[in-house]
């Protein structure tokens, strides 16, 4: 009501001079000044929430729009011709029932060995003279080879393999294209750039203009970037499957690990233990664990893990070690915090009934607690699924060319890989390729917070 | 056998345990009608499963942890003293060339003659340790077994032996945390005196440079006269602090008005879209963002630069700064907008109620009110801030030179944690061993920030309730 007047007769102060006292008269004089700074203050906040969402935004577009490209990658559509000629190999061997099994292993590295001879890189360049009868020419040799990405040749000898039939026969296949090539149909070079800063001859992008033109070579979704291992030496054919396998098996240790141990370790804090001094310290401690930096818990796992226990470098497992002791803390509070919501009237209507302690906790109070132990449970895992730091530590960031078998097998994940993708010197092609990986984990670990928020939007109980 | 197989056994154990468990007890009490039973049949059963597996998982733990060091022990005693002399080279070597030959790993060089044997004496030995253990846990795991069996009874309290045996592992689990402080700790610590062995604490603590050179383990002491490096810590402490602070100034201001914004102006609707919003940058993994800095956020600040007659380096402490600032937003907003919800609403109502205006009230009274848990939140910040790694090992240049220039490239603690241990560690050289040195640094420096924080927020809460 007073504020009402008072900004009335701020404006009739001429009129009405006599009426305001001395104190009435300073706070009307400050009254705009004072208004100017609520609206000045409110405008701030706002100003500070929408920046904070533009970054979200700028973050977000930014990686899209470098990284969605990235899913599609120039494959060129070649008929080749398995020419028997090319493919001398015997079939592929089978174990005799008279054999034992080193004699077989024996047979069949010779038999790989003589697949390994073939030239099957032949065969791809029989298929790109038909295309462009000049890469025929002894001057363009260099060139020819440079169109289709080197590790190609291993997909053309596993078609052989995997259908032996097909030799002899004109197959029509589709290829990445060298990954310069794919730089330069999507125009992350400099098209103006003298001839020796380029990375393709002139040759070279004088065909692919021709190719492209023709439809021969096109932009294909690739699925190479989800079925491959890393490669070196054909960049363009390098994926994610090894990392992913890699993050797949240390979230595995994560989900079997600490998860159950959090669980319980929060079922033992919350329900049973009594308050002394131990318990006071487990307390503290699992709130200052959550807060110790990751890079610390690396260190841990390259000199316990690694230095004491002897396990092997680079290992899934070893990784998931780590990951779980930087999880458990999170998942201990989350599961406590969701056990302390749980009404007590449902606890003393159970040991009321004459159920045990050890009843009441586990037939009771553990059912009603499972979404909320979920939630904590994934938005933990999650957390794991991005952390990068720890796992340099322990020798995750070499290079692997192979999907890991098992979780004792060198591996990286997907977070280093995508560390490993940004340091790598070709740059062009895999500030792209980085970004989809960026875009695959950052998929991931949505649909894992968003089935938390699904799980806690249905079973959530208001008590 | 592998210890694989012997756990799958055991579970089968635990099944049949399980179930012989329950049928006798069914029986005792057909026998016994007059006499009620304590227990639920199912409790019997689960009993006489725990009996049956669990001492024999223990001998089990127990001789995978002990036997290894044994049969090296024994092979160790039975090498010709002769052959280790002319070698000269350490047990350690020996031995790991003799349990690859034992496992048909393949060793560098041809393998001597008494080396295949002690190799074939090893195999021996694990297999016979092999068959032993199989043989003891499958007797213990019967005595177990016959022995709960036997004890079945009527006032036998089968349901209080699990409830106890549940506790006990429940228990188990929750010193695991503390477990893993120790292991830290303690790691930590050993190879820290390790370290220090080396170089004087003083030079690691005062020292004004850092360039740790390569790794000398292996060259006599002295023999490389200065390839010892120097390890100083104030280049790499005053470039964590710089960027630290830059994340803060930009984190601060922007974190507390979003928080006061959400809390006292927004409309619930706005708040509910928004706040998740901005939480989703506490989601996105370090590495983005550090991804983020290095491709558009660092040559931006360098051609702003430019066109404003500064020289900003691509990489630089401003630019994993104003990066990491953007990460702790939520940190800092989210934990300061709890804390303004927490404040009374009768000293906003009083202080409205004096005609003071909205943003007055904000200003002296609620923030006043939440000003320690506002410094705890920015305390938890700070520490996450400085035991941050990805953003400053892309972002931050890489340059650990005792600078104030925010342009420059720096390099901080974490970076060179990072930069002294991968590939293959060597934990008897002073190049990895500052790694310890530098993470136990760490930990120091956030344990005490976060301790405090803690406590300030604990006080602040109490104040309130």
């Amino acid at each position: 009501m007073t504020d009402n007047k008072l900004s009335s007769t701020d404006k009739d102060v001429a009129v009405e001079p006599v009426l305001l006292s001395k104190t009435q008269q300073q706070v009307a004089a400050s009254l705009a000044r004072r208004h100017r700074q609520e609206k000045l203050f409110k405008g701030v906040g706002l100003g500070a929430v929408i920046i904070s969402l533009t970054l979200v935004a700028i973050l977000f577009v930014n990686i899209f729009a470098k990284g969605v490209p990235a899913f599609w990658q120039a494959h060129i559509t070649l008929d080749i011709y398995f020419d028997p000629e090319v493919i001398s190999i015997s079939e592929k061997p089978v174990q005799g029932a008279d054999e034992t099994d080193n004699e077989f292993r024996q047979r069949f590295i010779e038999w790989q060995t003589e697949v390994g001879m073939v030239n099957f890189n032949r065969l791809i360049l029989d298929g790109l003279n038909k295309v462009i009868p000049e890469a025929q020419e002894r001057q363009y040799r260099r060139d020819a080879a440079r169109i289709v990405t080197s590790g190609e040749r291993y997909a053309v000898r596993d078609m052989v393999i995997e259908n032996p039939e097909i030799i002899g026969q004109t197959k029509t296949v589709n290829l990445l294209t060298d990954a310069n090539i794919d730089v330069w149909l999507k125009g992350n070079i400099d098209r103006s750039l003298p001839d020796s800063q380029q990375q393709l001859s002139p040759k070279v992008r004088e065909w692919v203009e021709m190719l492209s033109a023709q439809g021969i070579i096109e932009n294909r979704f690739s699925f190479a970037l989800f079925m491959n291992p890393d490669s070196r030496s054909s960049p363009a054919s390098a994926g994610l499957a090894g990392a992913f396998v890699g993050s797949l098996y240390m979230m595995l240790v994560v989900i079997f690990l600490a998860v159950p141990m959090g669980v319980a370790a929060a079922i033992y804090l919350e329900e049973f233990a009594p308050k002394n001094k131990f318990t006071d310290l487990v307390e503290v401690n699992i709130n200052n664990l959550a807060a110790v930096p990751s890079i610390v818990f690396g260190l841990l796992g390259a000199s316990v893990f690694i230095g004491w226990f002897k396990l092997p470098m680079s290992a899934p497992i070893v990784g998931g070690l780590v990951l779980s002791l930087m999880t458990l803390p999170t998942v201990i509070i989350a599961t406590r915090s969701t056990l302390k919501a749980i009404p007590p009237s449902i606890r003393q209507a159970a040991l009321g009934l004459g159920a045990s302690k050890m009843q009441a906790v586990f037939h009771h109070v553990l059912p009603l607690a499972i979404p909320g132990i979920l939630t904590g449970a994934i938005i933990g895992v999650a957390q794991a699924l991005g952390e990068t730091a720890p796992l340099l530590l322990i020798g995750m960031k070499s290079f692997v060319a192979q999907i890991p078998a098992g979780p004792f097998e060198q591996s990286t994940a997907l977070p280093v890989q995508i560390y490993l993708w940004q340091g790598n010197e070709l740059r062009n092609f895999f500030e792209a390729r980085t970004s989809a990986a960026i875009i695959v984990l950052l998929a991931l670990m949505l649909t894992l917070n968003g089935l938390a928020i699904w799980l806690r939007k249905k079973y959530e109980k208001r008590w | 056998m592998s210890n694989f197989s012997l756990i799958v056994l055991l579970l089968a154990l635990m099944a049949i345990g399980y179930q012989l468990g329950m049928v006798r007890s069914r029986k005792v009490a057909t026998v016994n009608p007059q006499q009620k039973m304590h227990s639920r049949p199912h409790h019997y059963g689960m009993m006489v499963g725990l009996w049956a597996v669990i001492p024999a998982f223990f001998i089990l733990v127990l001789w995978t942890l002990l036997s290894p060091g044994v049969i090296n022990g024994m092979v160790a005693a039975q090498l010709p003293a002769e052959a280790l002399a002319a070698e000269g080279l350490t047990a350690d070597v020996i031995m790991r060339r003799i349990s690859n030959l034992a496992t048909n790993f393949g060793v560098v060089a041809e393998a001597e003659q008494w080396e295949l044997a002690a190799a074939a004496y090893m195999q021996q030995l694990q297999t016979s340790s092999a068959l032993l253990l199989t043989g003891l846990m499958a007797a213990i795991a019967a005595a177990g077994l016959f022995f709960s069996f036997k004890r079945i009874q009527p006032h036998l309290r089968a349901r209080h032996q699990i409830e106890r045996t549940v506790k006990a592992v429940l228990i188990i689990c929750s010193t695991v945390a503390i477990l893993t402080t120790i292991g830290i700790v303690l790691s930590m610590v050993g190879e820290t005196i390790k370290f220090f062995s080396f170089i004087p604490p003083a030079d690691f603590f005062l020292g004004t440079t850092w360039n740790p050179r390569f790794s000398t383990t292996g060259v006599a002491e002295g023999s490389l006269t200065g390839s010892q490096g120097s390890f100083g810590l104030l280049p790499l402490l005053s470039g964590t602090m710089m960027i630290a602070g830059i994340a803060l100034l930009v984190a601060i201001p922007l974190g507390l008005m979003v928080a006061i914004y959400l809390a006292e102006y927004a409309p619930a609707s706005f708040r509910a879209t928004a706040k998740p919003i901005i939480e989703v940058l506490a989601g996105i993994p370090t590495i983005v963002y550090g991804f983020f800095a290095l491709v558009t956020v660092g040559p931006f600040l360098a051609d702003f630069g430019a066109s404003i007659g500064l020289t900003i380096r691509a990489t630089s402490a401003l630019t994993a700064g104003v990066v990491m600032g953007i990460m702790i937003v939520p940190f800092i907003s989210s934990l300061s907008d709890d804390i303004i919800t927490q404040v009374p609403k009768a000293l906003r109502d009083a202080s409205l109620g004096l005609g003071a205006t909205k943003s007055e009230t904000i200003r002296k009274v609620v923030l006043p009110a939440a000003l320690p848990g506002i410094v705890g939140a920015v305390l938890l910040a700070a520490s996450r801030a400085i035991g941050e790694t990805m953003i400053v090992v892309l972002a931050a240049g890489n340059s650990p030179t005792l600078t104030a220039n925010p342009f420059e490239a720096v390099s901080t603690i974490t970076v060179s944690i990072v930069n002294q241990l991968t590939g293959d560690n060597d934990f008897a050289s002073p190049q990895t061993l500052v790694a310890f040195a530098l993470g136990l640094t760490l930990f120091v420096i956030t344990l005490l920030l976060n301790i405090v924080a803690l406590v300030v927020v604990r006080k602040y809460r109490e104040q309130y309730e």
